[in-house]
């Protein structure tokens, strides 16, 4: 997989799919297709379908979530094409409300991805078959894997011996929750001038440690 | 004659696990049944969800490592081995050859590993006793390698993100050698009470055949891809490390039912065994450095430590704050022994994954255990179970 012939194919996409698509890329020699919402279904059918492409094998679905953009959560879809040794990811975003189209239809194994996603995330996928929540606990709320959702849950289990039950409490951290930022504020500051910081500025034409001059 | 009535039996729904033996681990199956015939099988899972992949967002690179080994817990390093390839994809680093040796040598014993457990454990699945007796005693060896490698018989977290942690301790690749001269006959002896055994056939031929198409169309992958005839191995078709330098075949089967999957697995033992002898080979001519020489990534050796205040600082760094990977993406996917194990790995730039998505490899086949086994009785069930080598650690995460 060269990245030449994954341009050319990005290229190729991007054209047999004019509105739909609405770019490629390479990123670390991995083919990226955007598309929209609407241009979803009509993207992976050709993908799957096409003498070309070939991506017949829906590898994994799963989201993103950028609390700071306006459509939050970018929906990403792994191909896998084994005939012709590719593969690629189709992006969509959507944000709370938007439902995304299921592509149930096109492949079945994206059943339990998008109910997954659907689980993790509260993206809505229109057409599912069957949406229900698949890895968190029976009559749970929310969606963990969202930004703002906190590390520590809002509810614990544990067995209460008296009413001979399991019981949902609200979670008690008997600690608060630490979380060490190490952005270091140091390396922010390299382009400020304190006093006295011009007298450790390199003069020009001073030969440096690694032997070069300073230009 | 008889009251229409009385003669119509209702289908009924059974709760299958999760408290099974033969739900290896906490598989909820709720069945919905005609007599003893399956019409529906309806997986409940996430019973043993740990919100692994939220965790891995609130630790460094360096602190998600051992989330993997707990993932699959019967594969340990495989999963390893998919992160860390994925974290140095992020960084553009790539590790000495030795250490790519190492983790190929590991994988590949992790495979033996997993397989024995699947294959003789699905053989209980089906009534025979005797080869989970074997396999685990097979196991057990295999796990003091573990133990003499990364100090941990399972949990192993050895891969490192530029290489892995230590060097083999002496006269390791001896005894390995010694093993795997040794494991073609076990081999031989597992096949001997199984392959030909009428009553393991009787449960297994024709039970949950699976087409080239619906195998693809399901996302399936690994030994259930391949033994509906896919000829699709991610150590051939993207070599990754330095699979590329191995001389090994990639095992099909014919028929896609759960004796075929059975083959598969047992023909792949014998050819991770193939690649464990040559890796030995390779080992012992490429000394060398088993981690990038690179302060930032990993960290300095021990006596460099007690002498050099550089040393000592890189360290301290490296374990408290470790180490920023450029923002970027990428999905990348090893063959582990059960299929494709992809990680999804997001970077924005700081020392924390933004994102880790784990992409599980049984998750897609228990999903087709509902059109697997329907219109099989109950206890073929059990077999189609076995036969996808599901582990609840990697699939509930």
């Amino acid at each position: 997989m060269n990245e030449e012939t994954l341009q050319a194919l990005g290229a190729k996409i991007a054209a047999a799919l004019p509105g739909a698509v609405t770019g490629t890329e390479i990123q670390h020699g991995e083919l990226v297709v955007r598309t929209t919402r609407e241009g979803l279904l009509q993207t992976l059918t050709v993908l799957r379908d096409d003498a070309g492409c070939r991506f017949t094998q829906l590898v994994d679905v799963t989201a993103v979530d950028w609390p700071s953009k306006a459509e939050r959560f970018e929906v990403n879809y792994m191909l896998l094409s084994v005939s012709k040794n590719l593969r690629a990811r189709v992006k969509v975003t959507t944000d709370e409300d938007t439902p995304v189209p299921s592509c149930v239809p096109l492949f079945p194994a994206a059943g339990w991805y998008e109910r997954e996603t659907w689980d993790m995330f509260g993206v809505f996928f229109a057409g599912h078959p069957d949406l229900r929540r698949i890895l968190t606990d029976y009559g749970f709320e929310g969606h963990p894997l969202r930004k703002d959702f906190p590390l520590t849950g809002y509810v614990e289990v544990r067995y209460d011996d008296e009413q001979k039950r399991v019981v949902y409490e609200p979670v008690k951290l008997t600690q608060d929750f630490r979380a060490f930022d190490f952005m270091s504020p140091w390396e922010a500051m390299t382009d400020v001038q304190l006093p006295g910081d011009e007298k450790a500025v390199i003069p020009l034409g001073a030969s440096l440690r690694d032997g070069s001059v300073k230009k | 004659m008889a009251n229409p009535v009385e003669s119509q039996i209702k289908p009924y729904t059974m709760n299958f696990g999760p408290q099974h033996p033969a739900a290896h681990g906490v598989l909820r199956l709720v069945l919905e049944m005609d007599g003893e015939i399956v019409e529906r099988a309806d997986p409940h899972i996430g019973l043993l969800h740990r919100g692994t992949e939220k965790l891995i967002e609130y630790k460094t690179y360096i602190q998600a490592m051992p989330y993997f080994d707990r993932l699959d817990y019967v594969s340990p390093m495989s999963e390893e081995h998919s992160f860390v390839l994925a974290a140095e994809k992020l960084l553009g680093i790539t590790p000495p050859k030795r250490a790519q040796h190492i983790r190929v040598l590991f994988a590949e014993l992790t495979r033996i590993l997993n397989h024995l457990l699947n294959v003789t454990t699905f053989a209980m699945d089906v009534g025979a006793l005797t080869p989970a007796l074997w396999g685990f005693e097979e196991r057990e060896l295999l796990m003091e390698f573990y133990e003499r490698v990364s100090g941990a018989r399972m949990h192993a977290n050895y891969f490192r993100v530029g290489g892995v942690h230590q060097d083999l301790p002496a006269g390791m690749l001896d005894d390995i050698e010694a093993y795997a001269a040794k494991f073609e006959k076990f081999v031989d002896d597992v096949e001997g009470l199984l392959t030909a055994n009428r009553i393991f056939k009787q449960r297994l031929v024709d039970i949950g055949i699976v087409s080239g198409d619906e195998a693809l169309a399901w996302g399936f992958t690994g030994p259930v891809l391949r033994a509906s005839g896919i000829p699709w191995d991610l150590r051939k078709a993207q070599p990754y490390d330095t699979y590329a330098e191995y001389d090994f075949d990639v095992a099909i089967g014919k028929t896609g039912d759960c004796y075929a999957r059975y083959l598969v697995r047992v023909e792949e033992m014998r050819q991770s065994n193939r690649i464990v002898q040559q890796a030995i080979a390779k080992l012992r001519q490429t000394p060398g450095p088993i981690k990038v020489d690179d302060r930032k990534i990993a960290p300095p050796p021990r006596g460099d430590m007690k002498r050099s205040m550089e040393s000592l600082i890189h360290h301290f760094k490296l374990y408290t704050e470790g180490y920023h990977v450029p923002a970027g993406e990428t999905y990348t996917a090893t063959e582990s022994p059960k299929g494709e194990f992809g990680v999804y790995l997001v970077s924005d730039g700081t020392n924390r994954p933004y994102r880790c998505k784990i992409r599980p490899t049984g998750i897609a086949h228990l999903q087709g255990v509902d059109f697997m086994s329907r219109g099989h009785m109950l206890a073929d069930a059990v077999a189609i179970i076995g036969s996808i080598d599901v582990v609840f650690g990697e699939i509930d995460r």
